[in-house]
């Protein structure tokens, strides 16, 4: 089978296409990596509005009278502390305390559940899930991957495009807080959630209804963005990525995500190697760090130290907003601290890097 | 699109040939593959070089790539100005984007090189 046809696409495939999109194969779907430049569309997000396609995101359904429960038991957060209306971020974790996924989880009803996951592990995702609820009473689990499009509105001025096409009004939903309206006079599902580290929307849509308010919301000022300016913004803003920053072989712990894990929540997949871990204290830390010297070190370079590997990084790449290379990397706890030293292997040559606080970028509020 | 006077490297570079000299850069397509481009990295003047020799790497905000010398030879110049101003790689890649001037040491290097419209069959067959 060629790649072409096995590539999937998302119902704005077209509208790509009509925006001189440049696609690219990401995680099996044929997406935008960028329309004019990765630069100009990272701006036109810290300054304006962007528009996102991720509509390759998953979606499980997860309903019952015995969802709660069995979500609370599933996943690190506390599931019982979410109202509806509302959304928070959480994992799936392996009974190791490691990533199978971050997810997000919208409480729709008391006893109805979104859970939105990546693209990249949502077939396995579905079936984690869904083996975990077999057998247990009251807890109905469905693929509703097919039913969403999903459009990610980012900026300062995300609230006043959508605000004149949005019902009900919009712009006092709290950050991770949600409603089920109309945007353009078609049913959304409407949160206040991103991946960019600025003000926006996510907007979950009938995948035949995405085109026309894809159009619109462009027609309204927002710039169309693709998955290279979603990398160095949600990068700048240090929000993990599935595959870099979190896999299978990395704890909330490690990877500076503690404040999803609720260990007084009562028990859960992965507590006890969790509070194991908390107990030892973590074997690596994930940092921040700035390039020092002329280059990018990017994800799979080694941090070295005398000679020998001390650590990795995960994600790195050329800052738009602070037109210097930045990056996340793993390393010993001792080498943690804020004005740390580091060298990076980039090619056989050792990159000068320091350890700087994290997020790189926070907005003004 | 493509200078018809110059030759063309499977690897998407570019040569213009100037007596015993040739210049060097990227084409259009291996720019517009890369995106905006942030650092260029050059060698020394006076390095010496065989044929497919990585002579630098090019950094985009997406990726890094090298730059291999489609002839063996000195490097007798480099182009500063693209060092300190890498846009002029995505603004004008066949003109002021060029990269090095090499003073090579065998014509046969040029002989298995592409000429415009072969290089333009090559990137639009998608083999590129």
């Amino acid at each position: 089978m060629s790649e072409g046809q096995s590539l999937q696409r998302t119902p704005l495939y077209g509208c790509h296409l009509e925006a001189a999109a440049r696609m690219v194969d990401f995680a099996g779907w044929e997406m935008p990596v960028q329309y004019t430049g990765v630069i100009e569309e990272h701006r036109a997000v810290r300054t304006a509005a962007g528009l996102f396609d991720v509509s390759h995101m998953g979606e499980v359904r997860v309903k019952g009278a015995g969802a709660e429960a069995f979500l609370q038991r599933l996943t690190p957060n506390d599931v019982s502390k979410l109202v509806p209306g509302r959304a928070h971020y959480s994992g799936l974790l392996t009974d190791q305390g490691t990533y199978i996924d971050d997810i997000l989880i919208y409480r729709l009803a008391p006893e109805d559940f979104l859970v939105v996951v990546n693209a990249s592990n949502a077939p396995r995702d579905f079936e984690w899930i869904a083996s975990r609820a077999a057998g247990v009473p009251d807890v109905e689990v469905v693929d509703e991957s097919d039913r969403y499009a999903l459009l990610a509105l980012q900026g300062p001025q995300a609230a006043s495009i959508i605000a004149p096409l949005a019902s009900p009004d919009v712009t006092g939903l709290k950050y991770y807080g949600f409603t089920q309206g109309t945007v353009d006079g078609v049913p959304a599902l409407i949160s206040r959630t991103g991946y960019t580290g600025e003000d926006g929307y996510e907007l979950y849509l009938a995948p035949e209804d995405a085109p026309r308010v894809w159009r619109r919301l462009l027609d309204a000022g927002a710039v169309p963005a693709g998955l290279g300016a979603r990398d160095t913004l949600r990068l700048e803003a240090a929000m993990a990525l599935y595959g870099h920053e979190i896999d299978e072989t990395t704890t909330p712990w490690e990877a500076g995500l503690g404040w999803v894990v609720k260990m007084d929540k009562g028990d859960f997949l992965g507590r006890d190697a969790l509070a194991a871990q908390k107990g030892q204290g973590v074997p690596r830390k994930l940092v921040g760090f700035e390039v020092q010297g002329r280059g990018i070190a990017r994800q799979g370079h080694t941090v070295v130290s005398e000679g020998g590997t001390v650590g990795a990084v995960t994600s790195g790449t050329w800052s738009p907003t602070f037109e210097k290379a930045l990056g996340l990397a793993y390393v010993p706890p001792e080498m943690a601290a804020v004005g740390t030293a580091l060298a990076i292997d980039v090619r056989g040559r050792a990159l000068p890097a320091v350890v700087v606080e994290i997020p790189f970028y926070r907005r003004a509020r | 699109m493509y200078p018809r006077d110059y030759l063309y490297s499977r690897e998407h570079e570019w040569l213009r040939v100037e007596d015993d000299l040739c210049v060097v850069g990227i084409t259009e397509f291996a720019q517009q593959e890369l995106g905006e481009v942030v650092f260029v990295e050059l060698p020394e003047i006076g390095q010496v070089f065989n044929a497919n020799d990585e002579l630098g790497t090019i950094e985009s905000v997406k990726a890094v790539a090298e730059v291999f010398t489609p002839v063996a030879g000195e490097v007798v110049e480099i182009n500063d100005a693209v060092v300190d101003d890498p846009e002029l790689l995505n603004e004008d890649p066949h003109g002021e984007g060029w990269l090095i001037k090499i003073r090579f040491s065998s014509a046969d290097d040029l002989k298995i090189m592409m000429k415009a419209e072969e290089y333009e069959e090559y990137v639009q067959s998608g083999e590129a």
